[in-house]
């Protein structure tokens, strides 16, 4: 399963894809491999990562057709939404990307991570509000794994509002599966 | 109060600098200088944190120059000693990489490859140090270079290096590109018994019988480090057994060369090191090392599957460069193919033992490592050739 995440600098795009990886390899019992690239600036600047989940060894480790996109800014959509593979799942958030295309064959979920995010009072935890959603919708990872590699991968100051962000996420995730 | 550990033994998500990193401390690795460059330095990094751990010691030194010179120092007062840089700082370091092959120091030298020449791409790797690695500083000398192509590797082979300085006494290097460097996958980290690791010998005379430059049949010579009794007198000039400076005898410049050199050549069975896929009845073969020998190892399944008999031969040592293995496979295929993040490196070293049998060189330069589909290509088009 090739999963690629794209953004900006500073929205914890690599921090997203780290935490699905470890959910998948250390608590879980699939291989991961977590590739990055970004510019030399660290905030604002374009950044993307990309995770492949598997049962197997992975030989080649980047990402050139993904599964899933997770995109959480208007450039990023732009760019990789066409590399999609045809019905794959593609999760946006709708307030970072307002122009969107028409008539894509993919499964489309929109997840207003950042609103979620303000709602809880820091906008920086709405990549985990994503991967909340993200683990109601495409129920890859196990929730347990999930909570674990978040509680290793957040400073302990924030563990807290990191977990209520990854349920938030996993909310509204599972209410869009039932609508 | 936190026990700290030297070996994280268990299962672990982590980037190659990282395990780079953790795999030194895991053979013996206390003392570390050097400069940060992207894109090796989560390896100063993570050092800088986990020397003061172990009872280490780390320096941010000034430029790599002095980086190197310290980790000689630090390795002649004992101490297993390692330096990590990417293409600009490998640059600075070689005058003092040749300072470590006269004298012989052992010590690990790290190279994240990035793109170049000069500052070139800090962000995106590279495998075009290669040749720079075997003939960068002036004069003949033989090096030993591993090529990690997976986190795991990064762990394992950064202690194999280590081993290989302490036996040999000799600077070893860890030549990765940038892209395993930065990649993060699982690294499984044995248990502290599980690793093997080695210690440089010790003179068994007394201080008034040694001699530190004379070697022992496999060519290493005992090494006493100061502060352990023995008188010994260290020097970049062409030098006797007892190691003082002997600059116009042909016999003992000679002499000293070409031991410095025999004891990595004669010894290459024991370090050379490679990784063989499906070669038993392959046609075309892949020789890659790195990451490239990741999508090869793809492609070759690819051709498998399009009935194509290929094969791969990963280089794990790069230099000495496997030229037995190499030219045993050109007498048994069609074709070779070698792809590489550069404009044309270890294609040449496998050219040479190759002879008659065609090589297919695929250069990737920018960034992006090759995708197993134009590996395929190449194999496919070697396969009717």
């Amino acid at each position: 399963m090739e999963i690629r995440i794209g953004g900006f600098g500073g929205q914890g795009i690599i921090r997203t894809g780290l935490i699905l990886a470890t959910a998948s390899c250390v608590y879980g019992d699939k291989n991961a491999i977590q590739t990055a690239s970004y510019g030399p600036e660290s905030r604002g600047g374009r950044c993307r990562s990309e995770v492949i989940i598997s049962d197997e060894d992975i030989d080649f480790p980047k990402v050139e057709h993904p599964d899933i996109l997770v995109a959480m800014s208007e450039e990023a959509y732009l760019q990789y939404v066409d590399d999609l593979k045809e019905n794959g799942i593609l999760i946006v958030d709708p307030d970072l990307v307002p122009n969107q295309r028409e008539n894509l064959e993919v499964r489309m979920y929109e997840v207003p991570a950042t609103k979620i995010a303000e709602g809880l009072g820091k906008k920086i935890v709405a990549n985990v509000v994503m991967i909340g959603a993200f683990a109601a919708i495409t129920n890859l990872l196990g929730v347990e794994d999930l909570k674990e590699s978040i509680r290793r991968n957040v400073p302990k100051a924030f563990m807290k509002l990191n977990l209520t962000a990854f349920e938030k996420g996993y909310e509204y995730g599972k209410s869009l599966l039932k609508s | 109060m936190t026990v700290h550990r030297e070996v994280l033994t268990g299962k672990h998500l982590m980037q190659g600098d990282v395990a780079c990193a953790e795999g030194a401390i895991a053979a013996g690795c206390r003392f570390f200088a050097g400069y940060p460059i992207t894109p090796a330095t989560e390896i100063a990094e993570r050092m800088a944190r986990r020397m003061i751990e172990v009872d280490g010691m780390f320096v941010q030194m000034e430029d790599e120059l002095a980086s190197m010179a310290a980790i000689i120092g630090a390795s002649w007062a004992g101490a297993k000693a390692m330096t990590a840089t990417s293409g600009p700082g490998f640059s600075l370091m070689q005058e003092n990489i040749g300072l470590a092959v006269m004298t012989e120091t052992p010590c690990v030298v790290v190279n994240i490859m990035r793109g170049a020449p000069s500052t070139g791409q800090p962000t995106e790797g590279a495998q075009q140090d290669v040749m720079q690695s075997k003939w960068g500083s002036h004069g003949d000398y033989e090096i030993i270079a591993l090529a990690p192509a997976s986190v795991q590797e990064m762990f394992d082979l950064t202690i194999e290096c280590f081993n290989f300085a302490e036996t040999y006494r000799a600077p070893t290097f860890l030549l990765a590109d940038g892209f395993t460097g930065h990649l993060w996958e699982r690294v499984v980290i044995p248990p502290p018994e599980e690793i093997k690791t080695v210690e440089r010998k010790k003179p068994v005379v007394p201080p008034d019988k040694y001699l530190p430059f004379k070697p022992d049949e496999d060519l290493v010579p005992p090494m006493a480090c100061f502060g352990e009794g023995y008188s010994v007198h260290v020097t970049g000039l062409t030098h006797d057994e007892l190691g003082y400076p002997k600059t116009t005898d042909p016999k003992i410049q000679r002499e000293l060369v070409n031991r410095l050199c025999q004891k990595i050549r004669k010894n290459s069975d024991r370090i050379i090191r490679t990784y063989e896929f499906m070669l038993e009845d392959a046609e075309v073969a892949v020789v890659a090392y790195g990451i490239p020998s990741r999508s090869s190892l793809s492609a070759v399944k690819m051709a498998r599957k399009a009935g194509i008999k290929a094969g791969l031969l990963r280089l794990i040592t790069v230099w000495p460069f496997p030229e037995k293995k190499v030219e045993e496979l050109s007498n048994n295929v069609k074709a070779i193919v070698v792809p590489e993040m550069n404009c044309g490196q270890v294609v040449r070293e496998v050219e040479r033992v190759a002879k008659e049998t065609p090589v297919h060189f695929l250069s990737k330069i920018g960034g992006e490592p090759h995708s197993p589909s134009e590996i395929f290509e190449v194999i496919r088009r070697a396969a009717k050739t």
